[in-house]
């Protein structure tokens, strides 16, 4: 059972309490008119499932119910980072490479 | 025994039969109380606070109390208020007014859920059979409020004294919560 | 008279409490502080099982977790819990044991003749004999083998005992309490740290238990445990958790612990588990797991009455229990030799010590000899006399040559044996610490920590009781300053004797017998050899984890703690490799076997899972509803009526709903509560309909789609004010509709001032549906003109019922004039028995989710998640109606654009008559053009809902089908095992198509 930051509640909880939601940083075109097919399909559907360092969404659906993102490797299940929903995406290879040391 | 009164809100309902009554720890049933949702931004915290009677808290986890009043922070732009049942429409009314046009939500849950106190020298041990938080005083500090889990059922839990916890479920949740906590409670009778 | 193996003082046993226990039905005598596996050496049964296949007979090896031979029965309550290991199992005044794996008894066994027949079951022999002809394999293997495998009976009834569970944070958490345990324990908890302290024994102590050859301050060893142990229970941060094993250690510190709570007793207490999950947090782990001592392979080494040297002198300094009156030691290191010491010293005869080194220690020879002990130096066992019990040992030369020459035979009852130690790195591996190969020691010990854990001891190699002291109390102060930051002046207790032992030995040992026609057992649990191992590798096995699986060493309960580093080395030799290119097999949790209850924990019976009910509950309990299961929640299904079966009482249902009214707990349904002055513009985004002009007052059928494009909710949606609305959601679907809203607005539109509510359980709703629907509610709603004029079809308004606040709503899911009212769920069971009781009055019904079902589907409504399957969007269910045509975007809209979405050929949402009324389909059934389509055909389309209409005497379905919209009055077939079921297409509404009956 994973340990799980929430930058809300400034606190951590066990796995149990979030919903993993895949992939951060997927926005919803702010014009969907003007996406292409190709483009929305892949705003639906295509996601890097990256093994090592992955930027992904959390809910925090059992406690304070905000979305957040967190930065785990995927093949080690460290967390590396917590941040809050709309922060911009940290530099996953600067994160790699300081994990790593 | 501590003290079984949660505190001026949250009190034993004395039409009710104890669920559990034992040396080290007792389970009872809490009176109605009107429970209020609070929805909004920074901005309209204080004129909320104003309007109900008690500061709306910031800090994360954390309550704010007045007589009669009780105000839990449930997330960043989420607080629920606690008021006698009687005074329902009165505190509603008021909110609304103190508010104006700043933009909020108020939605009345006091019927969704149902609480149960759990108090005594075990209450802690008992809640730790089914909540994986860390309870220890330290760690969970009187006036504690968060969301959690309860074995499988979504619970809110807000410690009010150093051996008394209120323990709120969706009210088709509570037979499962309550029961629960009944049978391992009746452990410690026998240890 | 009884117990003529015990010893005439000395152990732990408490000798004044005798305790009487059964065997296999025969009685026998033992003491408080025995297990049953001392309890029965002291009495002198060491046949305690049969192999698992070759059904050999078998004794006690071990004094510990890893036994591989005594697996028992226990009974008690007149239930028996299979394969628990004699040696963890305590002695109680009428415990019950059994024997396993033997028929019709123990000592003569039908299934022995498997060991006669060997020659045919090599390694892989399952592998190799059932591969043909294929359909043996369901009718005559399968069932052999099955009824051939397995350990022990399964137990008959449900299990009666309760399982506890608790969840806990510590700073420290120390696994194992010998001495390095200990020491890391009470260093840790000087410091202030929370400390939990486990082992899985019934007594704290480990190895220090059977120590009587050193002392520690200059105390015994077991009075320093016992000072310890009680300082460490006045301390308030620590916890002991004796009979405790952590037994999977997770990600993220996380380690799990099964305390075995009433195990021990005569007569427990119903009310307490007899296991408890502790769930442990730590913030640090000390990881003292202590080392077990390795088997020599040495031909016949399984006979009953060969143990391993030290659990040899466990039974006899810890039980008062002597292995033996003529025991043989043979050993490839020294401690061995202390065992032979103590054995002698308490009168017992030690025909020799044979170790095959060829110049052990002087100063061991010096002490043998000064006892009389034979020494053989540069001699193994070559092969074992007796079938029940050891009667004798072949010994042989090691000769420069590498041969080995016969040495004559020495007659014994028991042979103690000592091949050297291995680490116990089960939890370290399990943490994803990788071990590394320490040539020295010739063992795989803890590599780099990957999770916030230390090794102390021998579980790291370290030997020596001083050595494993001082290791353990730096191990304690280390993790407690790593969890807390906090350090304390910490006095090291110094020990004395106990001293590290050197050599030991790998693999199958030489011999001068016939290599076709001996046994030298590796795996003892599933009878695995050195020469099946060595088959495995002679067959195209190359890598340990594929030898593993072909000869099944490694697989059995003790996980290859006691095979496996033999197994690699037998290997690596056959391999030619070295064993660190063989590689390791990795350590899986549990530990040890764990018990299904254990896990289950409280979740069963009426607690599996939360069963949520809803306020008319009670009643229908009284009136004998039916209820069925939607998710967690109970919903009442139908209401039979004087004996009615379920066909009659929906039959009855629908026709009186139609005709008169009835009466529906629709309190389940989601409500969410939408509220803000951008409310009207989040739903004008999330739901495909325009809701900017429904005026307050007003209701709507949202219909939700997912981005792309399909149909995932629906729900009717009121508007109470500009800034609130009331949404409703399938039963099913709350939870997520709720988290969809929660994630665009958090998300994707942050500037939006709206909130949502659930509202779900605020309160209880009735559906009053039917003609006669007005005049039912009437008496009681007060506040509203109800006319048809005033109150139409979609509206809601807030009223009171009874008196009570309400949420009223004109709305209908039947077809017939309907109300849906909402009362705070406390009043709900009034408002149900208040209605249920007028309904009667009116010849009404009250009625169930089938009915429901009928009624809809004659109407031709869709069922979210039924007749939609994640893969419908709104123009394939003919609902193209409620998509607002001028919106720019909604969720979904894009979705629905893209070209697989508009292209030809969709499946489409009909109707289904078959041509014969009384047909009724299978709901799931496929749909084809052709009356006898050939295998393989794809699929038209499936049937999702099928029913009799009561109002149309006749079946009716409802499908989705390729080009369905285009193929009305046309005939498909449902091939079904029974021959072709012809249908014509319809349109989904086949009741009161115009309808007129709404707007009454």
């Amino acid at each position: 059972m994973l340990l799980v930051y929430c930058p809300y509640c400034d606190v951590e909880r066990a796995e149990t309490e979030f919903a993993c939601r895949g992939e951060a940083h997927i926005a919803r075109p702010a014009d969907p008119t003007q996406v292409s097919d190709e483009d929305w399909v892949n705003y639906l559907y295509m996601r890097t499932n990256t093994k090592g360092v992955y930027a992904e969404r959390w809910r925090h659906i059992h406690g304070c119910g905000r979305f957040f993102n967190a930065v785990r490797d995927t093949v080690s299940d460290r967390f590396l980072k917590f941040y809050k929903a709309g922060e911009t995406m940290p530099d996953l290879e600067a994160i790699a490479k300081e994990a790593g040391k | 025994m501590s003290d079984l009164l949660a505190n001026d809100l949250i009190t034993p309902d004395a039409g009710e039969a104890p669920l559990l009554a034992q040396a080290d720890v007792s389970i009872l049933k809490a009176v109605p109380v009107t429970r209020l949702s609070y929805r909004g931004r920074e901005g309209s915290l204080k004129a909320a606070g104003k309007a109900f009677g008690v500061a709306l808290p910031v800090q994360p986890l954390s309550n704010s109390t007045a007589p009669k009043r009780a105000a839990l922070w449930m997330g960043p732009d989420e607080w629920t208020l606690l008021a006698p049942e009687e005074e329902l429409n009165a505190v509603f009314e008021a909110i609304e007014k103190g508010l104006g046009d700043t933009p909020h939500a108020l939605v009345d849950v006091s019927h969704r859920s149902l609480a149960v106190i759990v108090s005594g020298a075990k209450a802690e041990w008992l809640l730790n059979t089914g909540i994986f938080i860390d309870l220890s005083l330290e760690a969970f500090p009187v006036g504690t409020v968060t969301r959690t889990i309860f074995h499988k059922a979504p619970v809110m839990l807000w410690r009010t004294g150093p051996d008394t916890f209120v323990v709120e479920s969706w009210v088709s949740f509570m037979d499962y919560v309550s029961g629960l906590l009944v049978q391992v409670g009746q452990e410690l009778a026998a240890a | 008279m009884s117990q003529p193996f015990r010893t005439e003082k000395g152990g732990r046993i408490d000798r004044a409490e005798q305790l009487t226990f059964t065997f296999d039905g025969e009685e026998m005598q033992g003491h408080k502080g025995d297990t049953l596996a001392s309890a029965l050496l002291a009495n002198g049964v060491h046949l305690v099982g049969r192999s698992f296949k070759y059904h050999r007979p078998r004794g006690i090896i071990s004094a510990g977790s890893e036994e591989p031979n005594a697996l028992v029965g226990v009974y008690r309550n007149g239930d028996q819990t299979p394969n628990l290991r004699a040696t963890q199992v305590e002695l109680y005044q009428g415990l019950e044991a059994i024997s396993q794996n033997r028929f019709p008894s123990l000592g003569f066994d039908i299934g022995a003749v498997n060991d006669l027949m060997s020659p045919l079951f090599p390694a892989g022999f399952y592998y190799k004999t059932f591969m043909w002809p294929k359909s043996f394999w369901d009718r005559v293997y399968e069932p052999i083998i099955r009824a051939a495998a397995g350990l022990g009976k399964p137990p008959k009834n449900p299990d009666h005992d309760v399982y506890g569970n608790i969840y806990v944070h510590c700073d420290v958490l120390v696994a194992g309490s010998g001495p390095s345990g200990l020491a890391a324990a009470l260093a840790a908890a000087e410091t202030g740290a929370k400390v939990i302290l486990c082992d899985e024994q019934a007594e704290f102590g480990g190895s220090l238990l059977s120590e009587t050859s050193a002392s520690i301050d200059g105390k015994d060893p077991c009075d320093w445990v016992a000072e310890t142990i009680a300082k460490l229970m006045t301390m308030d941060n620590v916890t002991l958790l004796p009979r405790t094993t952590a037994f999977g250690y997770f990600a993220h510190n996380f380690v799990a612990l099964a305390e075995r709570v009433t195990e021990h007793l005569s007569n427990p207490d119903p009310k307490l588990p007899r296991e408890r999950l502790w769930q442990v947090r730590a913030k640090e782990v000390v990881i003292a797991a202590g080392a077990i001592e390795r088997p020599m392979v040495f031909p016949e080494n399984d006979r009953p009455g060969i143990l391993m040297a030290e659990s040899g002198r466990t039974y006899l300094n810890r039980y008062g229990v002597k292995v033996g009156h003529k025991v043989l030691v043979t050993t490839a290191c020294d401690t061995a030799w202390q065992a032979a010491f103590d054995l002698k010293d308490h009168g017992v005869e030690v025909v020799a010590i044979a170790d095959m080194r060829e110049t052990p220690p002087a100063n061991l020879i010096s002490i043998a000899e000064a006892r009389g002990i034979r020494v053989e130096a540069g001699c193994v066992v070559t092969g074992t006399l007796g079938r029940k019990r050891v009667k004798g040992a072949l010994l042989g030369k090691l000769m420069t040559s590498g041969k080995v020459a016969s040495g004559g035979q020495v007659a014994c009852d028991a042979i103690l044996m000592s091949g050297g130690w291995t680490p116990t790195v089960s939890l370290y591996s399990q943490s994803r610490g990788k071990v590394v190969w320490d040539a020295d020691k010739g063992a795989y010990v803890p590599g780099k920590s990957v999770q916030n854990e230390r090794s102390t001891g021998a579980s790291k190699g370290l030997y020596g009781l001083q050595a494993t002291l001082e290791d353990g109390y730096a191990a304690g102060e280390e993790a407690a300053k790593a969890a807390t930051g906090k350090s304390a002046k910490i006095t090291y207790s110094v020990a004395t004797g106990g001293e590290a032992g050197a050599g030991g030995t790998l693999g199958a040992l030489p011999h001068d017998r016939n290599a076709a026609r001996v046994k030298a057992f590796v795996d003892y649990q599933n009878d695995v050899t050195a020469k099946d191992v060595k088959l495995a590798v002679r067959e195209g096995m190359q890598s340990i984890e594929h030898i593993k699986r072909y000869t099944t060493t490694g697989m059995a309960t003790d996980q290859g703690r006691l095979s496996n580093m033999n197994a690699l080395q037998i290997a690596s030799g056959a391999l030619e490799r070295p064993v660190t290119d063989v590689g390791l097999t990795t350590f899986r949790l549990p530990f040890t076997p764990t018990t299904f209850g254990l896990f289950a924990g409280v979740s069963r019976g009426d607690f599996f899972d939360p069963v949520r009910n809803t306020p008319s509950h009670d009643w229908v309990v009284a009136n004998g509803g039916v209820y069925e299961d939607v998710g967690q929640w109970k919903r009442t299904w139908y209401f039979p009526k004087d004996g009615e079966d379920m066909h009659a009482a929906v039959a009855r249902e629908c026709k009186t709903a139609r005709e008169s009214v009835g009466l529906f707990d629709a309190s389940t349904l989601g409500k969410i509560e939408v509220v803000g002055p951008d409310a009207a513009e989040f739903l004008e985004r999330m739901y495909t309909n325009p809701w900017k002009k429904l005026a307050p007052g007003r209701c709507r059928y949202g219909l939700l789609l997912n981005d792309a494009g399909f149909i995932v909710d629906d729900g009717v949606i009121g508007r109470l004010a500009e800034d609130r609305f009331h949404v409703t959601t399938t039963t099913g679907g709350a939870p997520s509709v709720f988290a969809t809203m929660e994630d665009y607005l958090q998300t994707e539109w942050p500037d939006l001032d709206v909130w949502i509510t659930s509202t779900t359980e605020q309160f209880a709703v009735a559906a009053v549906q039917g003609p006669k629907a007005r005049e039912v509610i009437a008496p009681f709603i007060e506040g509203v003109d109800l006319s048809a004029e005033a109150f139409p079809h979609m509206s809601v308004v807030e009223a009171t019922f009874c008196g009570v606040p309400c949420r009223l709503f004109r709305i209908s899911f039947t077809g017939e004039l309907g109300f849906e009212i909402n009362v705070p769920r406390r009043h709900g069971k009034m408002m149900w028995e208040t209605l249920a009781k007028e309904i009667e009055k009116h010849n009404g019904t009250v009625y169930g989710t089938e009915t429901m079902h009928v009624l809809r589907a004659e109407k031709g409504y869709i069922i979210v998640g039924q007749d939609t399957d994640g893969t419908v969007t709104p123009q394939d269910a003919g609902m193209s109606w409620a998509i607002g045509k001028k919106k720019l975007d909604f969720v979904g809209k894009r979705g629905l654009e893209r070209p697989d979405l508009v292209a030809e050929n969709r499946k489409q949402f009909v109707g289904l008559l078959t041509k014969d009324p009384k047909v009724k389909l299978e709901e799931g059934a496929q749909i084809t053009v052709a009356e006898n389509p050939a295998t393989g055909t794809p699929a038209e389309g499936h049937v999702t809902s099928s029913y009799y209409s009561p109002a149309l005497d006749r079946n009716i379905a409802l499908a989705i089908v390729k080009n369905g919209h285009a193929l009305e009055g046309k005939t498909l077939y449902v091939p079904m095992p029974n021959g072709s079921i012809p249908v014509e297409v319809t349109g989904p509404v086949f009741y009161d198509k115009e309808g007129a009956r709404l707007n009454v």
